[in-house]
């Protein structure tokens, strides 16, 4: 629980999924929680290269993310570093986490899986190694319902 | 949203890293506002590791420690669990959503190569 993973079915053969998650074209395309086009995006994919995704969500606020592709193995798998930016700078230096995207075909298309491990890295590895998730999915049913 | 990394998140996160602490939490699910002795009572660890234990919680934010006399009793407090649940429902929801138009721009792609013939 410390990272979020979902997986989707998606009718598009690898290669065409993995430009519109790699390419700035593709990522101004869906990239944001509302239904809003994104106000920029760029990407330079390759490993060490960097990307940039401004977007606007509903209640009119501006939001700028960044990262930089750690990972490229076309049309399969990407790696990336992200952070909230804000004006190019990190708004906190620390908070890096990592997205994976996984590209598998299926007979459909394309089987995308999508890993956003979303706390520090220290602190991610320590509470995995522990193992709290269940602990903390059994407080959360029960918090959820107060 | 921005504010997802914050630093008590983080220590929410690690103090329920820890199974005696997890264990705990799980007794003053089923009984609140014991007293810390009653609580020490089951582990195998003695009371000044079950005091660490509990600062630890409550630095967290995760209990609340009151004082009646000699007696001190702890209650759960279910703010910040609320507050990490939420930042990783943000996520999810996040994501999901876009997803959902990264499957309709892709599928269209997919589409127009296969009327290019390709």
């Amino acid at each position: 629980m410390t990272s979020i993973a979902l997986v989707r079915r998606i009718a598009a053969r690898p290669a065409i999924l993995f430009e519109a998650l790699t390419t700035s074209e593709g990522i101004a395309s869906w990239w944001g929680p509302d239904d809003l086009p994104v106000v920029s995006a760029q990407a330079d994919p390759r490993v060490g290269g960097h990307f940039q995704v401004r977007f606007r969500t509903r209640d009119g606020q501006e939001h700028e993310c960044a990262g930089q592709f750690l990972e490229i193995v076309r049309p399969e798998r990407i790696v990336m570093s992200w952070q909230w930016t804000s004006g190019g700078e990190p708004v906190e230096r620390e908070s890096v986490s990592r997205l994976e995207l996984h590209l598998r075909p299926i007979e459909t298309g394309t089987e995308l899986t999508l890993v956003h491990a979303a706390l520090r890295d220290e602190v991610s590895a320590r509470s995995h190694e522990r193992g709290w998730e269940g602990a903390l999915d059994k407080l959360a049913r029960k918090f959820a319902t107060h | 949203m921005v504010n997802y990394g914050d630093q008590h998140l983080d220590r929410v996160f690690a103090a329920l890293g820890d199974p005696t602490r997890r264990a705990i939490l799980a007794r003053l699910e089923r009984e609140d506002g014991l007293s810390v002795s009653a609580l020490a009572e089951p582990f195998a660890i003695k009371l000044p590791a079950v005091m660490k234990h509990l600062d630890v919680l409550s630095e967290a934010g995760l209990i609340n420690r009151s004082k009646t006399g000699r007696t001190v009793t702890v209650e759960i407090s279910t703010d910040p669990i609320r507050k990490a649940m939420n930042w990783l429902r943000r996520y999810e929801r996040f994501w999901t959503s876009s997803l959902d138009r990264l499957a309709t721009y892709a599928e269209s792609k997919e589409a127009e190569a296969r009327r290019k013939g390709k």
